[in-house]
């Protein structure tokens, strides 16, 4: 055992390069449909609906693609199929005051149910598996030639370039626009923005639709780039995963991209260790991320606060 | 004000009903065979009515009570997924280690042992909740995952079969199964169960004090001034422990019943359409029967749906989705009025 750990502990080892190659690409999806999560709940609207988003994104990238056989056509309507579903959870929420969980539970089934529905109605019951025009990864001439990092970093998806450019860019829109500014606001207190004279339901709703608008993307990346083919439930828990990271990363963007690829890594941790030949149950560290979130939220690392008025509908009855 | 008015459900389900038949006839499908199909794979006979509608609806009923409790008290309770395999695990394995005792005694061990699981996954939520004003759908939805993978862990490492090849426990002994409640079908006695604690949780929300303290803290803040702080605080943790040891029992009860092995992924969701199934039935213990049935008949029909009219099985969950919006939507109507 000593020797498979000393061989494979050296730098460039094949055990450590495919572990860091399978944890990005286990986290990209996670980190995207996280930072569009994050700006839905720094504006007060939890979505646990996110599921049903990322698998009608995967499900509309594919029909996208696949009509055409532009992957590129199929991402946009990925990212269509999203907000679509999204709407059937912002509408009520925002604009009924539905509960935010409840409606959430209810799209995701509708998410996971309709694109079943639609997946097996259109290509039999039974399922031939689809072959889809994939996004193909451009790898960037000279850091894709670093080792390790190279093919795990310079060489993705368009997708994936995406997810990393929007974490310095939402960091920038929430934290040095006044829209950003005034997203925060509904979220910690809608009662004083609404009073200051913003839209409370029109910028949640937008920043709910913007969630949306990324979990689509996240589904459209899976189906695109990630799986090559479309199947049911393949969102697998992804949006609840989501949640999770938002929580992790504490509502900033950096920190969820950072939480969102420390998630896909543990995923990836049962490659290394069978690499390493080690015995150890690798859903132990399935499990790690989630008990790690647990102790950020219970201020054992860390402090981490929630916006105020996550979860609550605006107006509230007095 | 999530409780819909008493038309809401059938609001719901009547408009999940003509959403679904308008989409079924423009996908080409004979939508009176779909929904005839439907029926008899649910109701068309004994065996369809108990081992299919009935069975499948027990895992639901329980942690539908769960929910149910949870949400009156105004507890968002969402981890009776977790809650569920934490009840799984610990009432297989007192079943497997007590091989040797007699039924009457083992099976009430397993139960009890699934119930006190539950609680303890719904301890530290409650703990965080009380003590830090940490809001619990976070907090359950991540003891979800803990739960599903731990489970997958003990399956596949300290309670996997003998010989160690596929991702499942050794069979549970025969003394710990569930007795079966109905002649020749698979309906276990599970279900009984699952009614008579819905009867019980009715009685003691209509009828006594602790019921009156549980909705007087689910009706807000207001409330908690009038009973008192440490005594709100007391209704809420007794609240969570229990929503936790309900949806614990529904583990139990689904590997004694009817898996008779603790396998990795035991649940297809529960947890999570057990907060459909409480909504739909506006939170009422007895409601929840009739729509864990509904859910059940659902579920059990499509098979036949599928086989006969050629309507894919998934369509039935676009059924439950719709007919939960459309409570929700009803529930609004209440809150405006």
């Amino acid at each position: 055992m000593i020797e498979a750990l000393l061989q494979a502990a050296t730098p460039t080892g094949a055990g450590w390069a495919a572990f860091v190659e399978a944890g990005v690409r286990l986290g990209i999806p996670l980190v995207l449909a996280a930072l569009g999560e994050m700006v839905s709940e720094r504006a007060g609207v939890l979505n646990i609906g996110l599921e049903g988003s990322i698998i009608a994104g995967a499900l509309g990238g594919a029909l996208g693609a696949l009509a055409t056989g532009s992957a590129g056509v199929g991402v946009v309507a990925g990212g269509a199929a999203g907000v679509l579903v999204g709407l059937a959870f912002a509408i009520p929420v925002v604009w009924l005051n539905t509960d935010q969980i409840i409606t959430g539970t209810a799209v995701t089934l509708l998410g996971l149910g309709g694109t079943a529905a639609i997946y097996s109605s259109r290509f039999g019951a039974t399922g031939t598996q689809l072959t889809l025009p994939t996004l193909e990864p451009i790898a960037i001439p000279l850091l894709s030639g670093i080792p390790v990092l190279g093919p795990a970093f310079f060489d993705l998806a368009p997708t994936a370039y995406l997810t990393f450019a929007l974490a310095p860019l939402l960091a920038w829109f929430l934290f040095r626009t006044e829209w950003g500014l005034e997203v925060r606001a509904v979220g910690e207190d809608p009662d004083a923005a609404a009073a200051a004279g913003l839209p409370v339901r029109r910028l949640r709703l937008a920043a709910a639709l913007f969630g949306t608008l990324l979990a689509g993307l996240a589904g459209a990346h899976l189906a695109l780039a990630y799986a090559g083919t479309f199947a049911e439930n393949m969102s697998a828990g992804r949006g609840f995963i989501a949640i999770a990271v938002v929580v992790l990363g504490r509502w900033r963007p950096w920190a969820v991209l950072f939480a969102g690829l420390f998630f896909g890594a543990a995923s990836a941790l049962q490659f290394l260790l069978q690499t390493l030949g080690w015995d150890v149950g690798y859903q132990l560290f399935l499990a790690l991320p989630y008990i790690l979130t647990l102790a950020a939220l219970g201020g054992w690392i860390g402090r981490s606060r929630a916006p105020a008025a996550l979860g609550l509908p605006w107006p509230r009855r007095h | 004000m999530i409780r819909a008015r008493w038309w809401g459900p059938f609001f719901g389900i009547g408009l999940a009903l003509v959403v679904t038949s308008v989409a079924l006839a423009l996908g080409g499908y004979d939508v009176g065979e779909a929904f005839a199909a439907l029926w008899r794979g649910a109701f068309g006979s004994e065996q369809a009515i108990a081992s299919f509608t009935l069975k499948r609806s027990v895992p639901l009923l329980l942690t539908g009570l769960a929910v149910a409790l949870a949400f009156r008290a105004g507890i968002w309770n969402i981890g009776a997924e977790g809650q569920l395999y934490a009840g799984a695990v610990a009432g297989f394995t007192v079943g497997l280690i007590g091989g040797g005792l007699p039924s009457f005694v083992l099976i009430p061990l397993v139960l009890l042992a699934s119930l006190l699981a539950g609680a303890a996954w719904a301890a530290l939520p409650t703990i965080m909740k009380l003590k830090g004003g940490t809001n619990e759908v976070i907090t359950t939805l991540l003891l979800n995952f803990v739960a599903i993978n731990l489970t997958a862990w003990l399956v596949q490492g300290a309670l996997q079969e003998p010989r160690g090849v596929y991702n499942e426990s050794a069979p549970l002994p025969e003394s710990a199964h569930l007795p079966i409640l109905w002649g020749e079908t698979d309906l276990h006695v599970g279900f009984a169960l699952a009614v008579v604690l819905a009867v019980g949780l009715w009685v003691v929300f209509r009828f006594t004090r602790a019921g009156f303290l549980v909705r007087a803290i689910g009706e807000g803040p207001a409330a908690a001034r009038i009973t008192g702080q440490v005594r709100s605080n007391r209704v809420t943790a007794g609240v969570f422990l229990a929503s936790g040891a309900l949806a614990g029992l529904a583990g139990a009860v689904q590997v004694a019943g009817v898996d008779l092995k603790l396998y990795e992924s035991l649940s297809p969701g529960w947890g999570y359409t057990a907060i459909a199934v409480a909504l739909l039935a506006r939170l009422n213990p007895l409601g929840v029967v009739l729509t864990a049935v509904f859910f059940g008949a659902l579920q059990a029909g499509a098979a036949g749906m599928q086989r006969a009219a050629g309507v894919p099985f998934a369509w039935v969950n676009v059924i439950e989705a719709i007919a939960v919006l459309g409570v929700l939507i009803a529930a609004r109507e209440k809150a405006a009025a």
